[in-house]
C-alpha cells in the first residue's frame, strides 16, 4: 500500500538537521543506559524491603522475576529466529 | 425500550446518506445515545418477540453483557471521532452497522438472535475491510468473508443440533461434550482467532484503511470472548487454546515487519489471555477475562490509531521504512507509547489492573504451569508490542521523514483513549464494580508491583541487548492461510483444468459416437436405458448438492 499513498513526505520538510536531536545524541543515550541500569538494580534491591510473595515457592526468591523475565525473552527471541528460518518468505510471496 | 444495537444500525443508514456537519453530528451523537441506552438495560429479558414460531429474546441484560456493550459504545464514539474527517461514508456506515451487530450479540437472549447479529457482524466487517480500497484489501476481504461465513455455518449447525437435542435455544453455560456443543464452540473460536485458523486476523485487518482497522480490532474477537464467557465458562480445553494463542501471537509478531500486522498478531496474543481465563473459569478468572477485554479494546484501538496516523501521514506501515518519527509527531508517539505500556500491563495502566487478575486466578487455582507461562507471556508482550511497536515506528533510526502530527480529531480520539488507559490503571474500581462477580481484587500490593516491574523492565533490557537479532527484514511469515492461498489454489486450478480437459474429452467421444452411430445413439438414451433412467429425487438431490459444494469450494479457492 505504500506505493499508492498521496502522502509522500515533503523533501523541504525532510531537511537534514545539522545538530542531531538531543534524544539521539550519544551522550544522551549513554545517560539513558545509566539511568535504566540504576532502575533495574533498584527493582531488585526493593525486594530487600518488600518481601516477595510466593505462590509456588520459587517465585518468592529475590530477583526471580528479573531472571525469569530476561530468560523468557531470550528464549522467545531465539525461538522466533528459528521459526523464521522455516517460515520466512519474501514480502511478495503471495503476489504472483 | 429501544434496543441499543438498533440505534447504531439506524445511525449507519443515516450516515450512508448524509454528508458534512450532519454526518459528523450523527457519527458523534449515535454512540453516546447508544451508551445511554446500554446503561438503561435491566437484568433479565426485557424485549422478546416471535420469529417463525420461535420465541426470540432480543434484549437480555446482565452485568457482563452491559460491560461489553458499554465498551463497544465507547469504542464506536472514539472510532467515529478518529475517523469522521477522512473515512468514506460507506466505511463509516459499515463500521457503525458492525458495531451495532456486536452490541446486538452482547444483548442476545437466545442462540437464534445471537446467530443473526453474528452474521450481521460478519457481513459488515467484511465490508469495512473491502473499503480499504486496494486490490490487496479486496482479496483479503474476500478471504476474511469466506472464513467467517464458514464459521457462521459451523455455529448454525451447532445451534440447530443443540435445539434438536435439548429443545431450547436459551443461552446458558454448557460444556463441549457432544457434536452440537463442539460445533458451537468451534464456531465461536473461529471468531476469536483461535488455532488453526488464527491467520485470518493478521491476513485481513492490516489491509483495511487506517480508520477501518480501529473498528475491526474492537468487535469480532471480543464478542467471541463474551459469548465464550456466557456459553463455555470453565471449559478446560480453552486453557490450552488460550495459551497457544498467547505464544502464537508473540512468535509471529516478533517476526513481522508491518507495524499494523504486529498489532494484529498481538490481538490474538491478548485474546489468548482472555480465553485462558475463561478456561480457568473461576469467578476471579472470568472477572479477569471480562476486565481485560474492556481494557484491551481501548488500548488496542489506541495503538492502532497511533499506527493509523503514521499510515495516514506517511503512507507507510513497514518498520523497515519507518523510524525517527518522534521528532515531528510527538502526540502520536506519546499516545502510542501509552497504548504500548497498557498492552504490556505496565503498572499505572489499565493492562496491569486487569491482566494480573487472570494470573492471580491461576495462582489461586494452583495451576503453576499456566501461571509461569502467563508470566513469561507478559514479558513477551512487552517485547513484541510494548517496546517493539514504538521503537521501530518512532525511534530506531532516522528515516528522514518529517511528517506532520495527527489532525486534531485524531489527536483528540487518542487523547481520550489514553486517558482511559491511565485512568483505569490508577483508579480501576469503577471498572471492577461493573464486573460479573463481586471482587476485592487488589492490583497494587507492594510485592506484586515489584514483581511485575522487575519482570517487565528486565524484558526491556533483553529487547535492547537482543536488538541485533531482531533486525527487521522485508519479509512475511507463512501461516495456516498458506493452505488456502497457495496449496488450495494450486489444487483448485489443477482440478478445474483437469475437469475442463475431461469435459472436452467426453464431448469429443460423444460427438464421434454420434457421427459413427447416427441414429444408433438413440439406443443409449432411449426409453429405459441407463442414461435416461429416472433416479429417485433423494439421490438426485444428493448429487446436485455434491456438485454445488465441489463447485463452490473450487471457485472460492481459485478466487483466493
Amino acid at each position: 500500500m505504500s506505493e499508492q499513498s498521496p502522502h509522500q513526505p515533503d523533501p523541504e520538510l525532510a531537511a537534514h538537521d545539522e545538530q542531531p536531536h538531543w534524544l539521539v545524541r550519544p551522550s544522551t543515550i549513554r545517560l539513558l543506559w545509566v539511568v535504566f541500569v540504576a532502575i533495574l538494580a533498584g527493582t531488585v534491591a526493593a525486594q530487600l524491603f518488600v518481601k516477595p510473595h510466593a505462590s509456588f515457592g520459587i517465585d518468592g526468591w529475590m530477583g526471580f522475576a528479573a531472571v525469569f523475565g530476561f530468560l523468557s525473552c531470550a528464549v522467545m527471541v531465539v525461538a522466533a529466529k528459528l521459526v523464521g528460518f522455516v517460515l520466512k518468505r519474501g514480502e511478495d510471496h503471495y503476489e504472483h | 425500550m429501544i434496543p441499543p444495537g438498533l440505534i447504531m444500525m439506524l445511525a449507519a443508514i443515516l450516515i450512508a446518506f448524509s454528508r458534512g456537519h450532519m454526518r459528523t453530528l450523527i457519527v458523534l451523537a449515535a454512540p453516546l445515545l447508544t451508551l445511554y441506552a446500554v446503561l438503561q438495560v435491566p437484568d433479565g429479558v426485557s424485549l422478546s418477540a416471535h420469529y417463525m414460531n420461535y420465541p426470540v429474546e432480543l434484549i437480555e441484560g446482565s452485568p457482563v453483557r452491559r460491560l461489553f456493550a458499554t465498551v463497544f459504545s465507547i469504542m464506536a464514539f472514539a472510532g467515529g471521532l478518529y475517523a469522521f474527517k477522512t473515512a468514506r461514508n460507506a466505511e463509516l456506515a459499515a463500521a457503525f452497522a458492525y458495531a451495532g451487530g456486536a452490541i446486538g450479540v452482547a444483548f442476545s437472549g437466545d442462540l437464534l438472535t445471537l446467530f443473526i447479529f453474528w452474521e450481521m457482524m460478519a457481513i459488515f466487517s467484511t465490508l469495512v475491510i473491502l473499503m480499504g480500497g486496494t486490490e490487496k484489501s479486496r482479496a483479503a476481504g474476500f478471504r476474511y468473508g469466506v472464513i467467517h461465513f464458514l464459521g457462521g455455518v459451523i455455529l448454525m449447525v451447532g445451534i440447530i443440533g443443540h435445539y434438536l437435542g435439548t429443545g431450547s435455544l436459551e443461552i446458558m453455560a454448557m460444556k463441549a461434550t457432544d457434536f452440537s456443543s463442539w460445533m458451537i464452540l468451534i464456531g465461536l473460536l473461529i471468531n476469536a482467532a483461535a488455532p488453526p485458523l488464527s491467520s485470518w486476523l493478521a491476513d485481513a485487518y492490516p489491509e483495511s484503511s487506517a480508520t477501518g482497522m480501529v473498528f475491526l480490532s474492537a468487535y469480532t474477537t471480543k464478542t467471541a470472548v463474551l459469548t465464550l464467557i456466557l456459553l463455555f465458562p470453565g471449559e478446560k480445553i480453552l486453557v490450552f487454546v488460550g495459551l497457544y494463542m498467547v505464544f502464537y501471537g508473540i512468535m509471529y509478531a516478533l517476526l513481522e515487519n508491518d507495524a499494523r500486522r504486529i498489532l494484529s498478531y498481538s490481538i490474538v496474543n491478548q485474546v489468548g489471555f482472555m480465553v485462558t481465563g475463561i478456561g480457568i473459569g473461576t469467578e476471579m478468572a472470568i472477572n479477569g477475562a471480562a476486565a481485560h477485554a474492556f481494557a484491551h479494546i481501548i488500548y488496542k484501538a489506541l495503538l492502532l490509531m497511533s499506527a493509523g496516523v503514521v499510515l495516514h501521514r506517511t503512507g507507510k506501515s513497514l518498520c523497515t521504512d519507518l523510524g525517527g518519527l518522534f521528532r515531528t509527531m510527538p502526540i502520536t508517539a506519546l499516545c502510542g507509547i501509552i497504548g504500548a505500556l497498557a498492552i504490556s500491563g505496565f503498572p499505572m495502566t489499565s493492562g496491569y489492573t486487569t491482566k494480573t487478575m487472570i494470573s492471580e486466578a491461576a495462582a489461586l487455582e494452583h495451576l503453576p504451569v499456566v501461571w509461569f507461562l502467563l508470566a513469561a507471556a507478559s514479558a513477551g508482550v512487552f517485547l513484541h508490542a510494548g517496546i517493539k511497536f514504538p521503537w521501530f515506528v518512532f525511534f530506531q533510526k532516522d528515516s528522514g521523514m518529517r511528517p506532520k502530527d495527527a489532525p486534531w480529531n485524531m489527536a483528540l480520539a487518542m487523547g481520550l483513549l489514553s486517558a482511559f488507559c491511565i485512568g483505569l490503571g490508577i483508579w480501576p474500581e469503577p471498572l471492577y464494580a461493573m464486573l460479573p462477580y463481586e471482587t476485592s481484587f487488589h492490583a497494587y500490593k507492594a510485592s506484586k508491583l515489584v514483581f511485575y516491574l522487575q519482570l517487565l523492565l528486565f524484558s526491556g533490557l533483553a529487547f535492547f541487548l537482543f536488538l541485533p537479532l531482531m533486525r527487521r527484514t522485508r519479509t512475511i511469515c507463512l501461516d495456516t492461510d498458506w493452505f488456502y492461498r497457495r496449496a488450495g489454489k494450486a489444487l483448485a486450478l489443477r482440478l478445474s483444468r483437469g475437469l475442463g480437459a475431461l469435459r472436452a474429452g467426453v464431448m469429443a467421444i460423444l460427438s464421434s459416437l454420434w457421427g459413427s452411430m447416427g441414429s444408433g445413439f438413440d439406443g443409449l438414451v432411449g426409453q429405459q436405458k441407463r442414461l435416461a433412467a429416472s433416479w429417485s429425487i433423494g439421490i438426485s438431490a444428493l448429487w446436485v448438492l455434491a456438485f454445488v459444494v465441489a463447485y463452490a469450494v473450487i471457485y472460492y479457492l481459485r478466487a483466493m
